[in-house]
């Protein structure tokens, strides 16, 4: 192995190591946090359209569960990414590493806290009496890789920009709002009215998210969907690269 | 040609006054024509036409006020910026001391951030372990390394941060104006270090406005004014006639 990929892996383990131990230092509270912040929102939800509004599901607090949880790790990585590179200023001022690896780190981080929550999925399941498909066991790896790579590239792009134009970071607060409902996440796709449907392919989350719940409910990947949703995580780690080799020997200018 | 460890060939580095777009992307759009003018005419000549050479194992000061271009200098010899124009060699791996608890974490411990400092500056993991019994000997710091450094005084903070960037051992070692903090007798530690340094062949750049120490250290100095380079000369004889100017200023 290079000298140098060696490099890059220990920056990225003893980063995330770091992150871990300062998420989990009081161990089992920092669990409960990150799983805390979707059970809310699968709570308000519910209230809301299944005890208020009666929609017409079955098993929809399930339903929910599925889709917020990676609905969750998504935002949390662009939400923080406006701040990842300003937060660090004084660190890339000075060394010259490489600064992708904080977007990486950070979304890396996430993706665990999202990983060790499927537990909290599969726990659901069973509640509702259905058993984890074992299609879980290649799908979940599939998806993780698709949710890595979109995630990562729209946090590579945000941190970059952000330095230069620092309103962003409010733009991506309403913009994550908005892509939030308008992602078949509280609402199956089959609900949405047919003349719309070709929208939900347009949103680069849509594909992603309705495979998650398909894999989590019925253990079935429609290879349609992921395909989409693999152009799109593609097509994400691009933009996100290529703003980012431009900007990037700026940045010890500008902050 | 060898022999040179860093070489600086008229080079040059201006940047954009970037306030132009840090005020947002609202102004930006909303006063587009005027903001693109803005980027395009309004340049900050941080460094013009800086030529200069330091041979290995050579320890050379650099002095100059505020804001003349000494950070900028040692930041195109970081590598954390790329100059405008001209020609920049730099060769052997650059070790830069970081300002107090720059890249460090408080709520890790002493230990956890000798890790995650000396990976950031390049070393691998298996590097750091080898060394860190004797970063933390070093740093003197004793019960405290397995305490979250949020406890730490200052000068705890500068042992550390020198400590890690004492022993990483690279070819060439930044020092910017850090070692004003910690007590006497750290202090005395640390210029030993740099000694020691100096004698094992390392390159220094060191930075600093006190020029006792520039004179303890230094075999040569660059005075920097105006953002290019007034003076290169012996230590004694540029910090001589570098502090008669400013006494004619001041």
């Amino acid at each position: 192995m290079s000298k140098r990929l060696r490099h890059y892996i220990d920056l990225i383990l003893v980063l995330t190591d770091k992150e871990m131990k300062l998420r989990y230092k009081s161990s089992i509270l920092g669990y409960l946090w990150s799983i805390g912040h979707p059970l809310a929102l699968a709570l308000v939800f519910f209230v809301a359209f299944k005890v208020v509004m009666k929609i017409q599901m079955d098993n929809y607090a399930l339903f929910l569960i599925c889709g917020l949880f990676p609905w969750q790790w998504f935002q949390n990585s662009v939400t923080v990414s406006p701040t990842l590179f300003l937060n660090n200023a004084s660190i890339i001022k000075k060394v010259n590493f490489p600064r992708n690896i904080i977007p990486f780190v950070s979304v890396l981080q996430d993706m665990i806290h999202f990983i060790l929550s499927i537990l909290v999925i599969a726990g659901f399941m069973l509640a509702y009496r259905k058993a984890p498909s074992v299609a879980w066991i290649y799908g979940i790896p599939v998806l993780l890789v698709i949710q890595f790579l979109t995630a990562y590239g729209a946090s590579l792009f945000i941190a970059s920009i952000n330095l230069f134009f620092r309103d962003l970071e409010r733009l991506t607060t309403i913009f994550m709002t908005l892509l939030f409902y308008f992602t078949p996440v509280i609402y199956p796709v089959s609900m949405v009215p047919d003349k719309y449907k070709f929208y939900v392919n347009l949103n680069p989350l849509g594909p992603l998210m309705i495979s998650w719940r398909g894999l989590f409910l019925e253990g079935k990947l429609e290879t349609q969907t992921v395909s989409i949703a693999m152009l799109y995580a593609v097509l994400f780690c691009a933009l996100g690269s290529f703003v980012y080799k431009k900007l990037s020997v700026r940045f010890g200018e500008i902050l | 040609m060898n022999e040179n460890a860093i070489v600086f060939d008229r080079v040059s580095k201006s940047y954009p006054l970037y306030h132009h777009i840090i005020g947002g992307i609202k102004r930006f759009i909303f006063n587009l024509p005027g903001a693109i003018k803005a980027i395009k005419t309004s340049r900050y000549e941080a460094l013009n036409d800086v030529s200069f050479e330091i041979r290995k194992g050579e320890t050379v000061g650099v002095i100059g006020r505020n804001g003349a271009g000494k950070s900028t200098t040692l930041g195109l010899i970081a590598g954390v910026m790329q100059c405008t124009s001209g020609r920049l060699t730099v060769n052997g791996r650059v070790a830069p001391l970081l300002e107090l608890g720059a890249g460090f974490n408080h709520e890790l411990t002493g230990r956890e951030n000798i890790m995650l400092n000396a990976v950031l500056l390049g070393l691998n993991i298996s590097e750091v372990k080898e060394r860190i019994e004797s970063i933390v000997e070093f740093s003197e710091l004793g019960d405290f390394i397995d305490q979250p450094i949020r406890v730490y005084s200052s000068g705890m903070l500068a042992r550390l941060g020198f400590s890690v960037a004492a022993h990483l051992n690279f070819e060439i070692l930044l020092v910017d104006e850090v070692l004003g903090v910690g007590d006497q007798q750290f202090q005395k530690k640390c210029y030993d270090k740099i000694i020691e340094a100096k004698k094992s062949g390392m390159t220094i750049v060191f930075v600093s406005h006190s020029m006792p120490e520039i004179e303890r250290v230094c075999g040569r100095v660059i005075w920097i004014e105006n953002h290019t380079v007034k003076r290169i000369g012996e230590t004694k004889e540029v910090v001589t006639a570098y502090l008669k100017a400013q006494e004619n200023n001041g």
